[in-house]
C-alpha cells in the first residue's frame, strides 16, 4: 500500500477539525460509502478535541441513531451523551418533510400555512419530489448556521445516486417553484394581455385545457391554490437557498469527498471534485473508505494460492494414507519437506512469478483458480440457495461443521489460510489500481484511507475507531 | 412465473445487474424478454456496453438457445407525449407543451404522474400482443428505483388518487394499478448480506406487502466464498499456529513464522463477517420468501459475467413455474379485460 503516499498528499484531518476558521464540513460523495459514519465519527472526534459540534445526519442506520441518541424525529439537534473531556456533540436526523413544514410555518400567517400545509399538491412536493431532501438538508444547514451555537457544523448529504445531486437539487426545485409555467398557471391573464402574447395566451389556454383533462381539473386547481399560497415566500425560498449556497463557497467551509476504492465510487468522487473547484467550492480532500490492506502483503497472491495447491494435493495423500498427524513418521510430507520446502510446489506453479501473467490478465487466471470454491468450500451458500428448505439448510450445515471440525487437518487449514490471503492480496491489487486512476487525474487532493473494517459501526466506540483511522490514515496511506 | 418481473433493492446492490442477468436467465428457449429501465441512467447500455439507448425497443443480447433480450429506456416526457398524440391528436401542439415547460412540469414536478407514465409503459409492453394473438414478449424485466421509492413508486393509484381524480391518467392509473396487484406481477429486492440493507429489505417487504403487491423473491447479490469454515478458524486462532507455520514452510512459503499472526488475524476478520452473514441470513430465513442467491464476481461485471449470474439463476431453478408459485401473495384477482387507457390499448 505504499506507492500513494509518493504522489498523493495527506490529509490532516485533525488539523482540519481543530481549526477554528473551518465552521462547516460537509461530506459528500455517492450513495452507500460511508458518508453518515465519516460525518458521524468527524463528529465526535472534533468534540473529543474541545470544539462545539453539531452534526447533521441524512438516513443515518437505526442502530447508530439509536446509539447517538437521535432516533426521535423531532427534527432538532439533541446533546449526544459519552462524550469525553470538554468538547460537545450534538446530532440530529433530518426530516425532510418536516422541515419543509417549518420552512412554511416560519414565513406566513397561520391561516395561510395551514392552507398550504394541507394542499394534496404541497403535500406530494414536500414528501416526494426528487430534491426536495437535498432542497431541506441545504435549509436545515441554513437554519444551524445562523443559530450561531457551535463552532463546527458536520454535514452528512443525502443518499442520491450521484454525488453531485446534492449541489444541483436545491437549485432545480427552486427553479421549478419559480418557473415560467407555473407563472403562467397562476397568471395567464397578465401575460396574455401584453402584445404579442396573444398566441401564447391561446396555447396557454389550450394546454391547461388539455392538462386539465388529462389530470383532472381538480389536479390544476391544488397547484393554482398552492402557487398563489407560496407566492409570497417563492422569494423567500430562493434567497435562502442562494445564501446557503454562497456559504458552502465561503473560507468557513470544507468539503470531504468520500468514496470507496471502487471504480464506480471514485469515478463519482472525481466528478464532484471538478465540480467544487467550478463552483470554486473548497474542498479539503478525500475520505477513501472500506480500504484493505495487509499485513502480510510480502506474500503475494501467486504464491499464496500456488502453496495453497500444494498443501491441498498433500491433503488427498493425507486422508488415503489414514489421516496422518503432522510430525507422523509414516506422513510423506513431514519426513521429506523440511529439508527441501521449495521441492514440495508443483513445477508448473514456479516460485518464481514473473512466469505467470496475473497481472496482465487477472480475470482469466482468477476465474480459472477460483470460480469452483462457491460451490466446493462455500457449501453453505450453496445449501441455503435452496429456497424452501432455507432454515434447516442451516441447522444442517452448522453441524456437519461441527462434526467435520475435528477433523480438519493443518494442511488443510493453512491451505484456507492461504487461499484468503490470495482473495486479499487481490482486493488490494484491484483497489490500489482503482486508487492509481483517480490519483493520476487528481494529484492535488489530500487523500485519507479508512480500513475495511469487519463489522458494522454502531457506536460511540467504533465512531472513535473511524475518527482514529481518519486522523492517522493519511500516513498509512 | 409472473410475466411481469421487477427488480429492486437498496441503492448499489446490483438491482441493474440483477435485472439484466434476470432478463437473459429468462430469454432460453427461444424465449424473448424485454428489459426496461426508468430513472434514465443508461445503466444498461453501460452493462452490455452499448450505446446509449434510445426510447425504443431494441434487441441487446441473446440468450443460449436463441432466445433475446430487447431493451428499452422509457423516458417519461416521451411517454406522455406519446399518449397525448394518441389520445389528443396533438400534433405539434406537443411540441409547444413542451417549450412551455408543461411536458416538465406534468413529469418531473408531480412525481405520481410521472410513475404512473413510466410503469404504464411497463404494462403495456406487459400485455402487448402480435398479429396472431400471442403475447409480443415472454417476460418483462424492470430495473426500478430503489426499496425507498418501490412502493409509492408501484402504488400509482394511491399516489395520482391524491392529485388527479379524474381523468384519463386517473384511468390509466388504475388500469395499471390490476396488472401490479395481480399475479402477473413479482416484485424482487436484491441485498447483500449485511445489516443495512437486510434491513432495508425487510421494511421494504412490509411496505409491499401492506399494498397489497406482491413480493418474489430475495436475491442476494454478492455473495462471496467461505474458504474456510467457522470452527476451522476457531482452531487456527488457537494453539495451532507452531504448526502453521511449519506447514507454511513445507508449502514453500519463506519466513513462515512472521507471517502466521497476520493470515490468522486475516482468518479472524473473515471469520466475524462469515459470522455476520450468517445472521443476516437468518433474518432473511425469517421473511418466509423464496431466496436466490449470486456470486460476486471479483473481476468486475463484464457482459459475459452476466451470462455466468445468468446461468446461476437457472441453476437455482428462477424461471421455474412450480418454483415460484410460492413467491406470489393472494388477494390481487383482477385480471385482464376491463383495462382501460394506453394499457389496455
Ligand atoms: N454479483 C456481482 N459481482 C460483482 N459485482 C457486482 C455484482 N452485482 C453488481 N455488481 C457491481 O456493483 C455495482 C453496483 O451494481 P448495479 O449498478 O447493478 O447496482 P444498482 O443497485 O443498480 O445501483 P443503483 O442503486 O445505483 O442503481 C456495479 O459496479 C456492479 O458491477
Ligand atoms: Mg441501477
Amino acid at each position: 500500500m505504499t506507492p500513494i503516499t509518493d504522489v498523493m498528499p495527506g490529509l490532516e484531518t485533525d488539523a482540519l477539525l481543530d481549526d477554528p476558521g473551518i465552521r462547516i464540513v460537509v461530506c459528500c460523495g455517492s450513495g452507500g460509502v460511508g458518508k453518515t459514519t465519516t460525518a458521524a465519527a468527524l463528529g465526535v472526534r472534533a468534540a473529543e478535541r474541545g470544539r462545539k459540534v453539531v452534526v447533521l445526519t441524512i438516513d443515518p442506520a437505526r442502530r447508530l441513531a439509536q446509539s447517538m441518541g437521535i432516533d426521535r424525529l423531532d427534527n432538532v439537534p439533541r446533546r449526544v451523551e459519552g462524550i469525553e473531556g470538554e468538547g460537545e456533540l450534538h446530532a440530529m436526523m433530518l426530516d425532510m418533510k418536516r422541515t419543509f413544514d417549518e420552512t412554511v410555518e416560519a414565513h406566513t400567517d397561520a391561516e395561510r400555512a395551514r392552507a398550504i400545509l394541507e394542499n394534496p399538491f404541497y403535500q406530494s412536493l414536500s414528501a416526494g419530489f426528487a430534491g426536495t431532501q437535498e432542497y431541506m438538508a441545504m435549509e436545515k444547514l441554513g437554519q444551524l448556521r445562523a443559530r450561531d451555537e457551535w463552532d463546527l457544523i458536520v454535514v452528512d448529504t443525502p443518499p442520491s445516486r450521484s454525488a453531485l445531486d446534492f449541489l444541483d437539487a436545491p437549485k432545480r426545485l427552486g427553479s421549478f417553484l419559480d418557473g415560467k409555467f407555473i407563472r403562467l398557471l397562476i397568471a395567464p391573464a397578465k401575460i396574455g394581455g401584453r402584445a404579442g402574447m396573444k398566441f401564447l395566451n391561446v396555447g396557454m389556454s389550450m394546454m391547461t385545457g388539455t392538462l386539465g383533462k388529462l389530470l383532472g381539473g381538480q389536479f390544476l386547481r391544488d397547484v393554482q391554490t398552492f402557487v398563489a399560497a407560496m407566492d409570497s415566500m417563492f422569494g423567500g425560498f430562493r434567497t435562502r437557498a442562494d445564501a446557503t449556497y454562497k456559504l458552502l463557497q465561503a473560507p468557513g467551509t470544507a468539503f470531504l469527498v468520500v468514496a470507496t476504492p471502487e471504480r464506480d465510487a471514485l469515478r463519482e468522487a472525481a466528478y464532484f471534485v471538478e465540480r467544487l473547484a467550478a463552483e470554486e467550492m473548497p474542498l479539503a480532500g478525500l475520505v477513501l473508505n472500506r480500504v484493505h490492506g495487509s499485513e502480510a502483503a510480502r506474500l503475494s497472491e501467486e504464491r499464496a494460492l500456488a502453496a495453497a495447491e500444494n498443501l491441498e494435493a498433500v491433503g488427498i495423500v493425507d486422508q488415503t494414507a489414514g489421516k496422518a498427524g503432522l510430525g507422523d513418521p509414516a506422513d510423506p510430507v513431514a519426513a521429506t519437506s523440511p529439508e527441501a520446502p521449495e521441492s514440495r510446489l508443483s513445477p508448473e506453479r514456479s516460485n518464481d512469478p514473473a512466469p505467470e501473467p496475473p497481472q496482465q490478465e487477472p480475470p482469466s487466471h482468477d476465474r480459472t483458480s477460483r470460480s469452483p470454491e462457491p460451490h466446493s468450500s462455500g457449501r453453505k451458500s450453496a445449501n441455503l440457495s435452496v429456497p424452501p428448505t432455507q432454515t434447516e439448510a442451516d441447522t444442517d450445515v452448522a453441524s456437519v461443521a461441527d462434526e467435520t471440525s475435528a477433523d480438519v487437518s493443518v494442511e488443510q487449514l493453512t491451505a484456507g489460510l492461504l487461499r484468503l490471503h490470495a482473495e486479499r492480496m487481490q482486493v488490494v491489487a484491484r483497489e490500489q489500481h482503482t486508487r492509481d486512476r483517480f490519483t493520476a487525474h487528481h494529484p492535488e487532493v489530500p487523500v485519507t484511507e479508512v480500513a475495511a473494517l469487519p463489522g458494522d459501526v454502531h457506536d460511540l466506540s467504533g465512531l472513535r475507531a473511524v475518527g482514529e483511522l481518519l486522523a492517522t490514515g493519511s500516513a498509512q496511506a | 412465473m409472473s410475466r411481469f418481473q421487477v427488480v429492486s433493492g437498496k441503492g448499489g446492490t446490483g438491482k441493474t445487474t440483477v435485472a439484466a442477468a434476470l432478463a437473459l436467465a429468462l430469454a432460453t428457449e427461444g424465449r424473448r424478454t424485454l428489459l426496461v429501465e426508468v430513472e434514465g441512467r443508461q445503466g444498461i447500455a453501460q452493462l452490455f456496453e452499448s450505446d446509449a439507448l434510445p426510447y425504443e425497443e431494441r434487441r441487446i443480447a441473446v440468450a443460449p438457445g436463441g432466445g433475446e433480450v430487447h431493451a428499452l429506456a422509457i423516458d417519461a416526457e416521451r411517454a406522455l407525449l406519446d399518449y397525448l398524440q394518441m389520445f389528443y391528436k396533438l400534433g405539434s401542439a406537443g411540441r409547444a407543451l413542451k417549450k412551455l415547460g408543461a411536458i416538465d412540469f406534468a413529469t418531473t414536478i408531480a412525481p405520481g404522474v410521472r410513475d404512473v407514465l413510466l410503469t404504464g409503459k411497463a404494462c403495456e409492453a406487459v400485455r402487448r400482443k402480435d398479429k396472431q394473438g400471442r403475447f409480443v414478449y415472454d417476460y418483462v424485466i424492470m430495473d426500478a428505483p430503489p426499496t425507498g421509492r418501490i412502493t409509492r413508486f408501484l402504488n400509482v393509484n394511491d399516489e395520482v388518487a391524491g392529485l388527479a381524480r379524474i381523468g384519463p391518467i386517473h384511468n390509466q392509473a388504475q388500469a395499471v394499478m390490476r396488472v401490479l396487484k395481480s399475479p402477473e406481477t413479482a416484485v424482487h429486492l436484491v441485498t447483500l448480506l449485511e445489516e443495512m440493507p437486510v434491513q432495508e429489505t425487510a421494511d421494504g417487504i412490509a411496505e409491499l406487502r401492506a399494498a397489497e403487491l406482491p413480493v418474489g423473491r430475495v436475491v442476494v447479490n454478492m455473495v462471496r466464498p467461505h474458504l474456510l469454515d467457522e470452527d476451522a478458524l476457531r482452531t487456527a486462532s488457537g494453539g495451532r499456529r507452531k504448526e502453521i507455520a511449519k506447514t507454511l514452510t513445507r508449502a514453500g512459503v519463506k519466513g513462515s513464522a512472521a507471517l502466521v499472526r497476520p493470515l490468522v488475524e486475516q482468518a479472524a476478520e473473515h471469520a466475524q463477517r462469515v459470522g455476520l452473514e450468517r445472521e443476516q441470513r437468518a433474518v432473511l430465513a425469517g421473511l418466509g420468501l423464496p431466496l436466490a442467491e449470486l456470486p460476486l464476481i471479483s473481476e468486475g461485471v463484464t457482459p459475459a459475467a452476466l451470462n455466468e449470474l445468468a446461468e446461476e439463476f437457472r441453476k437455482q431453478g428462477v424461471g421455474d413455474e412450480s418454483a415460484d408459485a410460492a413467491g406470489q401473495t393472494p388477494g390481487g384477482g383482477n385480471r385482464r379485460g376491463s383495462a382501460g387507457g394506453v394499457v389496455g390499448s
